[in-house]
Formats: C-alpha cells, structure tokens, sequence
C-alpha cells in the first residue's frame, strides 16, 4: 500500500521553521515579479540587480552594510517594544528626535577630543529618543491610551519640528539650504575602512542588537518583558509590575531608535535634512517581524533588507524600474512571512 | 462683517475637511465594530486616493474614479481579512503591513504610469454644488462637494445599518463575543469580510476624496496621516455613528482653523500649525483616556474549534 501523508495540527520540525523566512523571501519574488512585469523589465533580470550584484563588489557589500546600519537600530528598537507587548510604532520620530539632538551636539562640542565627543552625541541621541517615546508611554501607563496611534502622531510631530527647525534658526547660512550647518570633524562617526562610507554607527547597530538579546534573554528585567509581552493578566498575576515595565521598555526601544538618528547624522550625512529617513522606523518593524521578534534574528532580517534597499536602487540605475519597488519587496516580504509563520504549526505526518 | 465673513470661511472649510475623516473613521467604525483593528486605514486612504486619480485622469469620468477607489477598499479590506479573519495572526502587524504595501504600491505604480514629471499631472476636480446660492451665509457654507453631503448622509445610513438591519446586529455581535455569535448561528468570518469590505470601501473613497474633489492632483504626502487621526477619531467618538460626525466636524475645524492661524501673521513658524492637529489629537486621547471601551473582540482572531 502506497504510504499516506496527513498535514496534522502539531509543530513543525526546527529546521523546517528556520526554513521559514527563505520560503518566504522566494514567495515575496514570486508575487512582486508580477510589479516587475507590470513596470516593463524582466524579473530575473531585475532580481539580479536586486539581490546579487550588490554583493559582487566590496564597495557594494559595504553599501549594504551602510544602508543596514540604521536598520538594525530600528528593528532592536521595535524588537525590545514587540517582544514586551508595547506596540511602538514611533521609532521614526524617535530616530528623527535623536538626529536632531546629533545636530545640535555636533555644532557645540568643540575641541572635544573625537571619541568623548562621539559617546556624548550617542547619549544625547539615546536621551533625545526617549523623551520623544516619553509622552506615549506615560499615557500609556497612566492613562491608558492606546500606544499605537500616539506613537504614530508623534511621528508627524517630529517631522514638522524638524522641518521648523531647518525652515527657521537651523537653516544652513552658507548655503540658504533646509539643512543644519555641518557638524564638527570630531563629532563624525570613524570611517571603518576608509574611504568607503561604512562608519562606526554599524558596530552600534551591532551592539545593540546583542544588548537587546542579552537584555531580553538573561537578565530579569528581560524575563518581566518578555512575560508581559506574552499576556499582561497572566504577568500581573506573577507578581510583575506591568506599568512600570512596560514604561521601561518604551523608553530603552525610543532610546535605542534615537541612536539611528545619530549614526545618520554623524556617519552619513553630517546635517540635519528633513529626509534623513525614508521610513527606518517602519523598516525597523518589517526587520522585527522578520525576525520573529528575536534581537539576532532581527539583525540578520536588517542586513537583508539593507540588501533590498541598495539592490533597489541598482534595479533603477540598470532597468528604470521606480526605485520604490524595493518598498513594494520589503512590505510584501512583510506579510508574506507573517502569513508563513502559521506553518510551523503544522507538520506532516505518515497515516497507516 | 470681516468676523462673520471668517466664520462663514472656516465653517466652511470644516467641512471640506471633515469629508475624508468621516470617511475613513465610518470606515473604521465598520472593521473595529466587527471586531478587527484595520490598520490598514492609512495605505488604503492613500491608495483610494491614488487609484480614484489614475482611474478618473485615463477615462475622463470622475464618479468612474470614485467607483474604481470604491472597488479598490473593498479589496484592501477583504486583503485585511484574509490576515486578521482567515489566518488570524497580529493586526497590528498586518495592518501596517496593509498599509506599507499600498503606499509604496501606489507610488510604485504612480511612477511607472505617469513618469517623473517636473510638474504632477492634473485633472478637472468635482465642483462645489450650490444648494442655497444666493442665500446669503448659509449659501457659502453649504456651497460643497457632492461627496461631502454624501459623507454627512452616511451618519444616518450606517446608524442605521449598525442599529436596524440584521447584519448591523451580527456584526456587533461577533464584534463583542464571536463565540456566542457563532453559537447562535452567524457566520462570524463571512460578517467580518463583509464588514471590512464595506470599511475599506468607505476609507479609499476618503482617500480619493482629496484627489478627486479638493486638490485635482495626487501627492505623496497627500494623507498625511488622516488615517492614523481617523484611529484616534473612533476612539474619541466612543465607537459611535452620530459621535463620529461630531469628533471629525470637531478635527476638521481644527485643521481648518490651523491653515487661517498660519495667516493670520502670528510671529510662529508655519510648521507649529501643521503639527496643532496631531498634538490635539494626542490630547483629546488622553481626555478620554480610560474611558473609551472599544468592541470586546477587538486584536482577539476567532478560531471556530
């Protein structure tokens, strides 16, 4: 008798999950060679820009390190907020908070010796972070309010104000630009291997990806996140202040955000531009989700999707195609792999 | 009479304004009713604004760009089902995700069909309907689109609907307790499609409202987070038909009256005024606070065992 297979209601096999994301990654192809099409080029074509040629030069694969640099930022940011239960959508505006305050440090530090002037623009950034979450966690904790939609105003705040600072007293003299003036030599952030434009702002992404999963996975602060995170009746229950951890959590995730704005600033592009980001902080919760909300795998999903946004632009060079097909990629990479996770609550098994 | 000539002014524009709030929060009403955050709301505004211009600038018919954007929600909607009804996984995930994809999908095609242009290309908007000219006051204020009145007639009919049709009722039923609303024999994943097909149909036309009646042109920046204001909107408004009418007419007087403040030659940067309606808001939030319960079943996915 031929053998029978069942698909039963019991979790996959682990290599099978860790699978997962790659399924996904040729299902998102699959689906968006379709926009491909629709733009007039060829989808093996265009992939090929996409996904290898950036990585056939060192000069490219430094790039992708660049455009992942913030990402991974934004994703350990959203991951800490996730994993904890606090739906931070704000990380844009908290990252636009901290480029402002490397803006106003990188002008004021002077004479500052580089790597005392670098730490306290990173502070600063990291303060100016928080301050921005401030607001929504204490309505949050106090009152209530649904974090969500207050974070996301935030985010439009934080647009205006900047776009108020350049229009106004941080309009560039010299150039009669919307920018600030340039920050200090000493405030950059190091090149990493000079002279291509990977600074020291990645091995702060770095870092912080490993904060946050030493932070959620050995200390008891991470354990009292990560128990609120799975239901907050059950955590209160256990004894766990949940206002007071989630309130932590907001601030730490607005904090990390803040540091992406500095590592633009001071790595990148050495003023403050009102496009400083082109949506970091909702790339932070494509990369987050990803990841499935575990700090490496959200560090691995950014490298990814700093690989997307490079390829992206090679494919607008190379083919004509918009170079907003990379969005189109990263948000139906999105959805894909949230639909794919359900399969690791399936298996297959053998039926006599 | 310079006073009454503001007042008539900003009345006015409150509720040119207002029309794509009511929309999209109507919209919303439907999802959360049902049971479903639809966080959609601000791709799908942005798409419908996208898709009523394209549609209305290839054929030349504006009301064939307002069925097209119409045709469009729905299918976002039933897109936000699939995830949050069918799958049942994270709406807050899902729906960002919703309106990630719509937004770069739109700009994407936006691209690939009219090309970088130097200047957007336009179309003819709708024109102001004058009910009562000649009138005076009264006459300039109800001088509005069509779709505006519609937006307005909308309050009744879904009061209605929610309230005095049999799918109103399933709908609040699976929106409070699925488990009971299965047990007594409603469908609870066909009324939340349902529900959601007919919210994101009301979003787009919110969405499309802009391109196709007040600018004559599509932006980028077009929404501006209308949606997510649409979000805090139903909160604000207790989840209720006729309370909406007043928190959008309450939000949009606010934006209204931020563009007059910006020349009225106060001493403050323009960009304080852009922000006053977020900030508001994130205020009016907080007042209600604890107070706004919103539909039980709300984030939760039912699973029929």
């Amino acid at each position: 008798m031929k053998p029978n297979f069942r698909i039963v209601r019991s979790p996959a096999p682990g290599w099978f999950s860790a699978l997962i994301p790659l399924l996904a990654i040729v299902v998102t192809f699959m689906i968006t060679s379709v926009f491909i099409i629709i733009a007039g080029a060829n989808p093996f074509e265009a992939y090929y820009y996409f996904l290898i040629s950036p990585l056939t030069s060192k000069v490219g694969i430094l790039e992708v390190l660049v455009k992942s640099t913030p990402l991974l930022l934004t994703g350990a940011a959203v991951t800490i907020a996730f994993a904890s239960g606090y739906w931070n959508i704000g990380a844009e505006g908290q990252l636009y908070a901290g480029a402002v305050a490397a803006a106003w440090l990188g002008t004021a530090l002077i004479g500052v010796p580089q790597p005392v002037a670098v730490l306290i623009m990173l502070i600063g950034g990291f303060i100016a972070g928080m301050l921005w979450a401030l607001v929504p966690a204490i309505l949050k904790v106090k009152l209530a309010v649904d974090e969500v939609v207050t974070t996301l105003l935030m985010n439009y705040v934080a647009l205006f104000f900047v776009s108020a600072l350049l229009n106004g007293p941080w309009r560039d003299p010299v150039s009669n630009w919307p920018q600030s003036p340039t920050i200090l030599a000493n405030t950059m952030m190091p090149k990493l291997l000079p002279p291509a434009r990977l600074h020291f702002g990645f091995i702060i992404g770095i870092l912080a990806v490993a904060t946050v999963w030493f932070i959620l996975s050995r200390t008891g602060l991470g354990l009292r996140m990560r128990s609120v995170g799975m239901g907050q009746e059950a955590a209160r229950f256990m004894g766990v202040k949940v206002g007071r951890t989630m309130f932590i959590t907001a601030l730490i995730s607005g904090g990390i955000a803040g540091l992406a704005g500095v590592t633009e600033v001071a790595g990148i592009h050495f003023h403050l531009i009102d496009a400083i980001s082109p949506g970091y902080g909702y790339s932070g919760i494509i990369a987050a989700t990803l990841g499935n909300l575990n700090p490496i795998g959200a560090g691995a999903a950014s490298l990814f999707l700093g690989l997307i946004s490079t390829g992206s632009q090679a494919v607008s060079r190379s083919l004509g195609v918009p170079s907003f097909l990379g969005d189109v990629v990263q948000s139906t990479l999105l959805l894909v792999t949230l639909a794919m996770f359900l399969l690791r609550n399936y298996t297959l098994r053998r039926v006599e | 009479m310079e006073l009454l000539f503001f007042i008539e002014n900003l009345l006015a524009a409150t509720l040119r304004v207002a029309t794509p709030l009511m929309f999209g929060t109507m919209g919303e009403l439907f999802a959360e009713r049902s049971g479903v955050l639809n966080l959609g709301i601000e791709g799908t505004m942005f798409m419908g604004a996208f898709v009523g211009f394209t549609v209305a600038s290839m054929t030349g018919s504006l009301w064939l760009g307002v069925l097209a954007a119409l045709l469009a929600g729905a299918l976002a909607g039933l897109l936000m089902g699939f995830f949050a009804v069918k799958l049942g996984v994270n709406q807050h995930v899902s729906g960002l995700g919703i309106t990630l994809l719509l937004t770069s999908l739109s700009l994407f095609l936006f691209r690939v069909i009219f090309g970088e242009n130097q200047l957007p290309p336009k179309i003819e908007p709708f024109p102001q309907l004058t009910i009562l000219q000649g009138v005076p006051f009264l006459g300039d204020i109800l001088s509005q689109y069509a779709l505006t009145y519609i937006a307005i007639l909308l309050v009744p009919v879904v009061w209605y609907v929610l309230y005095r049709t049999n799918f109103g009722l399933d709908m609040r039923a699976v929106g409070e307790n699925p488990e009971a609303a299965d047990a007594a024999g409603v469908n609870v994943y066909r009324t939340r499609y349902i529900a959601l097909a007919i919210g994101g149909a009301l979003m787009s036309v919110g969405g499309a409202f802009l391109t196709l009646a007040q600018l004559g042109s599509f932006t980028f920046g077009i929404i501006a987070g209308r949606g997510w204001v649409c979000i805090a909107l139903i909160i604000f408004a207790n989840w209720q038909p006729l309370r909406v009418l007043w928190g959008a007419l309450l939000f949009g007087g606010f934006f209204a009256l931020q563009l007059r403040l910006q020349t009225t030659g106060l001493k403050l940067p323009y960009e304080v005024f852009l922000a006053l309606p977020y900030i508001v808001t994130i205020i009016a939030l907080a007042i209600t606070g604890r107070k706004a319960t919103g539909p039980a079943a709300v984030l939760k996915p039912y699973k029929r065992e």
